[in-house]
């Protein structure tokens, strides 16, 4: 029942904020010319809500949700909760080769693929020095993602510079490696949500067999959990959402981190209950900081990643402080 | 009437064999103690009763299945485990852990049937955790944590109950209090339990059958009377113990 409250605030809170961020911008339109506007009027209000706003507040909803569920899924896997898909690497891979992909010349369908791809690679080395075991094992995780994410970054602004492809340099505008939700299409958008949608599925599949693991995996196995099933679909669903993730919006951090983690204390541990609130909470989170970004500094925009990283890491560092004595 | 049966498991980890041609039956309604010295095998020859670590050679077989024949899910409907360390960071309640012994019987997305509820209610209310069931795991004591780690095996309604010393955390009145409960249940619902014990005497007094191990290898498989003799605990423990008796018992002192 508390469950259910909980779940239906934060659909309401997306809602809002998602109504939020469809009305306020940088050109100035009034509640009843944007409600005109998504039901079809031709004006330019017509073309930049519906071209504009309401694809950049899905895409951050879509990009906050994924974020928010593959943090969940990363640390229940690793059994940390300082883990999430930008912190260990995961993202950077998926920049990686998206990036590459779109300087190859990858349209929509393919860049989410690349994207998956990468996360799947980066995710799977991640679980791999997670498993070396010792008590090294969550610095150990934490150090691979710094580096992977600062060799990601500098091979992402070499393919950057040298590239002549439009679409790379579109991105770069609000940049790949600050993360940004400003240009994206429908089509992308789409292809994207379809992806969304499967590792949202997966997720909550997987769920109940997550909370087992949090005991280790071996206790999850005298529980009936088939551990390298189990593993395989968690790095799966998480590489397909982070890799969604940065497929539209590049590297967006700390969302997969905090959002599970402050929603614990809300639904408790259960994944069942976890997962959903976190896709719930990481779209409210992402809608609200791309209203941030695009409102803080009018008529100038920050990138969402700059907002989130701004949050995020004081909490991550707060989180890592207290911690130190169990998991280091 | 066979439920759990080790036939000349031999095993070990990488190079290194730990048990060496291990036999032992377990059936209903006994509660055998795995005994020996440090290293002997116990831990290992309990992770093999419980389908963890394949052996080399041998064969572990629940009710005539070869158990690496089974998937796991179909195992731990059968063979429940409560682990020597059970520690995590995040916040379940009592009752959430109680509700992972049901895992196995959840459906695809995890839903709970009304028997999984009875299942826990059950459980919880064997080990007299009703008023703990709503607090945190990782805010109870040694006591009670182990406890609601039982509660959670005694959910999956298996034949079998495996137990990697279960005691290791308590004082000594936690201790026989833990193990004269599993005793219970093993007596009032007919469960085969095999427990790695470290403490000789508490051993005597709440297990059926000691099985002895040392360096790999079954030594003894008897009653507490035959076990816990001068002869025998020397030559598997070494010197610095004495056999005395108490109350008609044998009763295991060390010399210093």
């Amino acid at each position: 029942m508390r469950t259910l409250t909980i779940l239906g605030i934060l659909a309401a809170a997306l809602a809002i904020s998602a109504a939020a961020g469809i009305l306020v911008g940088a050109v100035a339109i009034g509640p009843a010319d944007v409600l005109a506007a998504l039901f079809g009027s031709n004006d330019v209000n017509g073309t930049i809500i519906r071209e504009l706003r309401l694809p950049r507040v899905l895409g951050a909803a879509l990009v906050g949700g994924s974020l928010g569920t593959a943090g969940a899924l990363l640390q229940g896997l690793l059994r940390n909760p300082l883990a999430d898909p930008f912190v260990t690497g995961t993202s950077a891979g998926a920049t990686l080769a998206a990036v590459t992909a779109i300087a190859l010349g990858a349209t929509a369908p393919i860049v989410p693929l690349a994207a998956f791809m990468g996360a799947l690679v980066a995710v799977t080395v991640v679980w791999r020095l997670a498993q070396l075991g010792g008590s090294t094992t969550v610095l150990t995780v934490l150090l691979a993602g710094v580096v992977l994410t600062s060799f990601v970054g500098a091979v992402v602004t070499f393919i950057l510079v040298s590239s002549d492809r439009l679409a790379l340099r579109l991105r770069a505008v609000l940049g790949w490696l600050q993360g940004g939700v400003s240009v994206i299409s429908w089509e992308e958008l789409a292809v994207a949500a379809i992806v969304v949608a499967v590792g949202l599925g997966f997720a909550l599949a997987l769920a109940h067999r997550l909370d087992a693991y949090a005991f280790g995996e071996e206790t999850a196995a005298t529980l009936g959990v088939d551990p390298d099933r189990t593993t395989t679909a968690v790095l799966a669903a998480t590489a397909l959402l982070a890799g969604a993730a940065v497929a539209l919006a590049g590297l967006v951090g700390f969302v997969g981190l905090v959002i599970p983690h402050a929603l614990r204390f809300a639904v408790g541990a259960t994944n069942r209950r976890l997962i959903p609130a976190s896709f719930l909470g990481g779209a409210v989170a992402l809608v609200l900081a791309d209203l941030g970004a695009r409102v803080v500094l009018a008529p100038a925009e920050l990138p969402v990643g700059a907002i989130t990283g701004l949050i995020g890491a004081p909490f991550f560092l707060a989180l890592l402080v207290r911690s130190r004595q169990v998991v280091v | 009437m066979t439920t759990l049966h080790a036939d000349a498991v031999t095993a070990g980890y990488g190079p290194r064999t730990v048990l060496d041609g291990c036999s032992l039956s377990l059936t209903r309604g006994e509660v055998v103690a795995i005994v020996g010295p440090n290293g002997a095998g116990k831990s290992t020859l309990l992770r093999c009763l419980a389908g963890l670590l394949r052996p080399r050679s041998g064969v572990v077989r629940l009710d005539g299945v070869d158990i690496g024949a089974l998937v796991r899910r179909d195992l731990a409907r059968r063979v429940a485990v409560v682990p020597q360390i059970f520690d995590t960071l995040f916040p379940f309640t009592v009752r959430e852990v109680v509700a992972l012994g049901r895992t196995a019987r959840l459906g695809t997305f995890g839903g709970a049937s009304p028997a999984d509820r009875v299942a826990v209610d059950r459980a919880i209310a064997d080990l007299g955790l009703g008023e703990l069931e709503s607090r945190r795991i990782d805010r109870l004591s040694g006591g009670e944590r182990q406890r609601a780690v039982l509660a959670m095996a005694l959910a999956q309604e298996t034949d079998v109950l495996l137990l990697d010393e279960p005691t290791v955390h308590l004082d000594p009145a936690h201790q026989v209090a833990m193990l004269k409960l599993v005793r219970e249940l093993a007596c009032a619902r007919g469960l085969a339990v095999a427990a790695v014990l470290h403490d000789l005497n508490l051993a005597g007094a709440m297990a059926t059958r000691l099985v002895v191990l040392a360096g790999g290898r079954v030594v003894r498989d008897a009653n507490a009377e035959t076990v816990l003799s001068s002869e025998l605990i020397s030559d598997v423990f070494g010197p610095g113990l004495a056999v005395g008796r108490h109350d008609g018992r044998p009763v295991v002192l060390p010399i210093p």
